[in-house]
C-alpha cells in the first residue's frame, strides 16, 4: 500500500477547498498542504453557481442589514454570533477574489456593481454576469497554481477517514487512473466536498454531489446537522433540473402561472409592480417561492407538461440586450436545453432540489466535534443558513469558512501530538480489505446500483420533498433502511483496476444512503414547520420546542440518534418573517 | 424515424492486453436526450465497465468532451438528434494519451496551464484598500479569454498539438491572454518570455480549428495571433529599452 503524508490534507477542490488551500500556502509556506479530489478542482460543482456572491458594498447599506435578511431568511434557525462573523467577512473576501482577478461585472465608472437578489434588502450581490460561481472556482484555481506547496491528488476518491484515539489522522484513498488505494496521512483534515443534491431525483447538483465528506465525517464519529433542512429553488428546467439563477428575477423577471398572472400575490409575498421591489414577490426567499410554485400546482393553475407541473418564468420584458449582458448563461441554457428563446418566450420551470443547509456539525471556526476533523462550504453546517438558505450567501460561504478552516487547521498542525503510526496504517489496510472484497473482487453480489439509487430517489422525494408529513416519511425511512441493507450485496461487473467509475459509484451510493438516512430521521424528528421544512402535520412555527439544531448522531445498527442544540440568538429575537408589507 | 439510435464506442482497458475497439449499444433516441443522456443509458442499463467523465450536464464543468463522429464535442451539450438516423461514433479526444475507453490523460494540460503564470501577477506589490478600478471596456478586452472551461476540445482539433506535444496550446495561451490583457496585471513579461517560446505562439500555423470547436466562443485562435504581434513588439522593443536581462 502506498503511504504518504502531510501537515493538512482537503479532501475536496471546490471553493472551499482552494480557498482553505491559498490560506494555509499563504499564512505559512512551511505547512505541507495536499488536496484530494475526485475530480480535476476546476470541474467542482461550484463551476455552476450562477447569480451572484453577497457583501455589504454600498454606503447604504450595514453589515447590520445583511445579518438581519439572513436571520429572518433562516427563520430564526441561523446562529447570529457565526451569521455577524460572516456578514462581516464577506465584504474582505470578496475584494481579495477581485484582487486576484476575478471578473467581477463593474458600473460605468470601474467600480464593482451590485444587483438585488432574493430575500436581501438592500442591493449587495456581486456578480460576474451569471457565470459568478465558474469565474470565482477559476480565479480560485488558477490563484492556487501560485503555490508550489499546495500538493494536488487529482481525481482521487476518499473511502475513509483514519482515526486513532479520537482524531482525525488521514484519509484512504483510491487513486482513479491506477486504481491504486493509497494511505495519506494529516495532522488535520478539512473536509469540502460540497453538498448531495443527487441523493434526489430533481436536483440542479452535478453528478458529483454525493455527499461523500458528510458520509465520511458521519461514519468517523463527527454528528450531521440540520439534514432536514433542504433547499428547492424556485426555478429548475423541468426535464433536466439546471438551474435558472435567481438572478432572472432579480434582473426583473416575473412567475406567471398558466393564467399569465402573478401568483406571488396570493401567497403573502407582496404587491405586483412593474420593477422589482427588495423583499418583494418574486424577491422573496426562495421557500416561501418554491412553496408558492407547489400552491399553484396543487390548485390546478399550472400548465401540465411530459415531467409533471411546471409555471412560466418570464423575461421577454428585459428585453435582448438586458438578457444578453446580465443572463446569458440563462439564454444560452435555455436555447440548448429547452429550445426556447427568452428573449421572446417564457421560460417553463419547477422547483428543483438544490442545496443543503445542513452538513457535517461544526462550531463558528470550522471545527467539528472530533478532534483534527474541520468542514467548510455546503458540506458543512456552521449554521449560518438556518432552515433556508438566501441566494448569494453560499459564495461568501465558502470563501469565508474555507479560509476559516484553513487557519484553525494550521493551528491544530502546530498544537497536535504524535500519531501512533502503526495503529493507522493498520485501519488503512483494513480500509483497503474492505474495498477488495466488498466491490473489487466480488462477484457474488446480485443488486444493481443504478436500481437502488433510483429507489433511493423516488424515496426521498416522497418523503423529503417541499411538503412532508409523518407517514409518508415513516414510508421513506422504511424504504431508505432496506436500501441500506440491500446496498451490501451490490452487483459489480467491472473488476479492473484502472479508472473505475462502477466502483466509484457503488461507494458513492452507500455515501448516499447514509445521508439519505440522516435527512429522513431528522425531517421525521422536526415535528413543526420552519423554512424549507414544511410539516402538513405540524403546519406551525414552535419556538418552544424547536428553536434547536437537529444532531444525527451514527449508531451502529439501526436510525441515527438525534439530539438537539440551541440556536445562538444574540441581537435578534425571533420574530415574524415579512416579506412584501 | 426510429426511436433507437446505435452509439459505437471506443473501448480501451490496458489492462486487458491493450487493444482498443469499438462497440455498438442501442439506446433511445429522445427528441431531448443529450449524447451524454445516452451513455449515461449504456452505462446505468447496459454495460456498468464503460467509462467516461462527466458531471455538471450543463456545458460548464468541461468534463465531457469526446470525439463524436470525428469532431471534438462537449456530449452534454449535444443532441442525440442531431446524428440521426447514425450510427454515432463516440472515441476519446483525440492528441491525448488514453486511460480507458474515453477517458484521457490531461496531467500535461494540467502542468501547459500552470506554467503561463494564470494569476494576477504585481511587480509593484500594490494592494488597493478597495478594488481596482476597472472600466466595462476594460473588462470587456480579456472577458472572452476568461470564459475558457478547460474543457480541451481545442487541443483535440489542433492539429499541431497533434504534431508536437511540447506545443503549449490554444487553452493555455488564451489564459495567458486574459492575464495580460486585465487591467490589473502585470505580468505580460514574464509570460512572454514563455510563451514566445518556440513550443508556444510561433509553433501555431493559424489552422483556426481551435475556435471553430470551442463551445463557449472563446477565440484561442485570435489569443495566439494577438500575442504573436505583441511579441514582435516587445522583441524590436528589446534594442530600443534592453530589459537588463538577455
Amino acid at each position: 500500500m502506498e503511504t504518504s503524508s502531510h501537515d493538512i490534507l482537503i479532501i475536496g477542490g471546490g471553493g472551499a477547498g482552494l480557498r482553505a488551500a491559498i490560506e494555509i500556502a499563504e499564512q505559512d509556506p512551511r505547512i505541507d498542504v495536499a488536496m484530494v479530489s475526485k475530480v480535476y478542482p476546476m470541474r467542482s460543482h461550484t463551476v455552476s453557481a450562477e447569480g451572484g456572491a453577497a457583501g455589504v458594498a454600498g454606503k447604504d447599506d450595514t453589515i447590520d442589514e445583511h445579518c438581519y435578511d439572513t436571520i429572518s431568511g433562516s427563520d430564526w434557525l441561523g446562529d447570529q454570533d457565526a451569521i455577524e462573523f460572516f456578514c462581516n467577512e464577506i465584504p474582505k473576501e470578496l475584494l481579495r477574489l477581485e484582487h486576484w482577478g476575478c471578473p467581477w461585472s463593474r458600473e460605468p465608472d470601474g467600480r464593482i456593481a451590485v444587483r438585488p437578489f432574493g430575500g436581501m434588502k438592500k442591493m449587495r450581490t456581486w456578480f460576474a454576469a451569471d457565470k459568478t460561481g465558474f469565474h470565482l472556482l477559476h480565479t480560485l484555481f488558477q490563484t492556487s497554481l501560485k503555490f508550489s506547496t499546495i500538493v494536488r491528488y487529482d481525481e482521487t476518491f476518499a473511502t475513509r477517514l483514519l482515526v486513532e484515539d479520537g482524531a482525525v489522522r488521514g484519509v484512504v484513498a483510491i487513486e482513479l487512473r491506477t486504481g491504486k488505494i493509497r494511505a495519506i496521512q494529516a495532522k488535520a483534515v478539512i473536509i469540502a466536498t460540497g453538498g448531495c443534491g443527487r441523493v434526489f431525483p430533481f436536483t440542479t447538483n452535478a453528478n458529483i454531489c454525493t455527499g461523500d465528506g458528510m458520509a465520511l465525517a458521519y461514519r468517523a464519529g463527527a454528528p450531521l446537522k440540520d439534514m432536514e433542512m433542504v433547499q428547492y429553488h424556485p426555478t429548475g428546467l423541468p426535464f433536466t433540473g439546471i438551474l435558472i439563477t435567481e438572478a432572472a428575477r432579480a434582473e426583473g423577471g416575473w412567475l406567471l402561472n398558466k393564467d399569465g398572472y402573478r401568483f406571488l400575490q396570493d401567497y403573502d409575498l407582496g404587491k405586483p409592480t412593474p420593477t422589482p421591489v427588495l423583499r418583494s414577490m418574486e424577491l422573496g426567499p426562495r421557500d416561501r417561492v418554491s412553496q408558492a410554485i407547489f400552491g399553484e400546482f396543487e390548485k390546478g393553475r399550472a400548465f401540465h407538461g411530459p415531467y409533471g407541473d411546471y409555471v412560466h418564468l418570464d423575461l421577454r420584458h428585459l428585453g435582448e440586450h438586458k438578457i444578453e449582458t446580465r443572463l446569458p448563461m440563462v439564454r444560452e441554457l435555455c436555447l440548448k436545453y429547452e429550445n426556447i428563446d427568452p428573449v421572446r418566450e417564457p421560460i417553463p420551470i419547477r422547483p428543483v432540489q438544490h442545496y443543503m443547509m445542513g452538513g457535517v456539525h461544526t462550531d463558528i471556526d470550522a471545527k467539528t466535534p472530533l478532534a483534527g476533523l474541520f468542514a467548510a462550504g455546503e458540506a458543512a453546517c456552521v449554521s449560518i443558513n438556518g432552515a433556508n438558505r438566501l441566494g448569494s450567501n453560499s459564495l461568501g460561504e465558502i470563501l469565508v469558512f474555507g479560509a476559516r478552516a484553513g487557519r484553525s487547521a494550521i493551528e491544530a498542525v502546530r498544537n497536535g501530538s504524535a500519531a501512533n503510526e502503526n495503529a493507522i496504517l493498520a485501519q488503512a489496510r483494513d480500509e483497503e480489505r474492505r474495498i477488495e472484497e466488498r466491490f473489487l473482487r466480488r462477484t457474488d453480489g446480485t443488486e444493481k446500483i443504478t436500481k437502488l439509487r433510483e429507489e433511493m430517489q423516488r424515496a426521498m422525494e416522497k418523503g423529503c420533498g417541499i411538503y412532508r408529513e409523518r407517514e409518508s416519511l415513516v414510508e421513506s425511512a422504511n424504504k431508505i433502511g432496506e436500501l441500506r441493507e440491500r446496498a451490501g450485496n451490490l452487483a459489480i461487473d467491472d473488476h479492473s483496476r484502472t479508472f473505475n467509475t462502477q466502483l466509484t459509484a457503488a461507494l458513492e451510493l452507500g455515501y448516499m444512503l447514509d445521508v439519505a438516512e440522516a435527512i429522513v430521521h431528522s425531517a421525521l424528528d422536526r415535528e413543526e414547520s420552519r423554512g424549507a421544512h414544511q410539516r402538513r402535520d405540524f403546519a406551525k412555527r414552535n419556538d418552544q420546542k424547536y428553536l434547536a439544531h437537529s444532531v444525527a448522531h451514527r449508531s451502529a445498527e439501526g436510525p441515527p440518534r438525534i439530539e438537539y442544540l440551541p440556536v445562538v440568538i444574540t441581537r435578534w429575537p425571533p420574530g415574524e418573517r415579512v416579506y412584501g408589507r | 424515424m426510429s426511436d433507437t439510435i446505435i452509439l459505437e464506442v471506443a473501448r480501451f482497458n490496458p489492462e486487458d492486453g491493450g487493444e482498443p475497439s469499438y462497440q455498438s449499444y442501442e439506446v433511445p433516441l429522445r427528441p431531448d436526450w443529450m449524447v451524454l443522456d445516452g451513455l449515461n443509458h449504456i452505462k446505468d442499463q447496459l454495460d456498468g465497465s464503460l467509462a467516461f467523465r462527466w458531471s455538471c450536464r450543463m456545458g460548464i464543468c468541461g468534463s465531457c468532451g469526446m470525439m463524436v463522429n470525428g469532431m471534438p464535442t462537449l456530449t452534454c451539450e449535444t443532441l442525440l438528434m442531431n446524428y440521426a438516423p447514425g450510427p454515432i461514433r463516440i472515441a476519446p479526444l483525440d492528441h491525448f494519451p488514453v486511460v480507458k475507453d474515453l477517458v484521457v490523460d490531461l496531467d500535461d494540460f494540467l502542468a501547459k496551464l500552470q506554467k503561463v503564470r494564470p494569476w494576477v501577477v504585481r511587480k509593484d506589490d500594490f494592494k488597493p484598500a478597495r478594488e481596482f478600478m476597472q472600466s466595462p471596456a476594460q473588462l470587456e478586452a480579456f472577458h472572452q479569454f476568461s470564459l475558457c472551461i478547460n474543457c480541451t476540445l481545442c487541443y483535440a482539433a489542433c492539429p499541431v498539438s497533434g504534431l508536437d506535444p511540447n506545443f503549449i496550446g490554444p487553452a493555455a495561451i488564451a489564459l495567458a491572454h486574459r492575464y495580460n490583457l486585465d487591467s490589473r496585471d502585470q505580468g505580460i513579461e514574464d509570460r512572454l518570455d514563455i510563451v514566445s517560446q518556440h513550443e508556444g505562439i510561433w509553433d501555431c500555423t493559424v489552422v483556426g480549428e481551435c475556435s471553430v470547436v470551442c463551445p463557449k466562443h472563446v477565440d484561442p485562435s485570435l489569443a495566439i495571433q494577438q500575442f504573436k504581434l505583441t511579441a514582435t513588439k516587445e522583441w524590436f522593443k528589446s534594442f530600443l529599452l534592453p530589459r537588463g536581462k538577455h
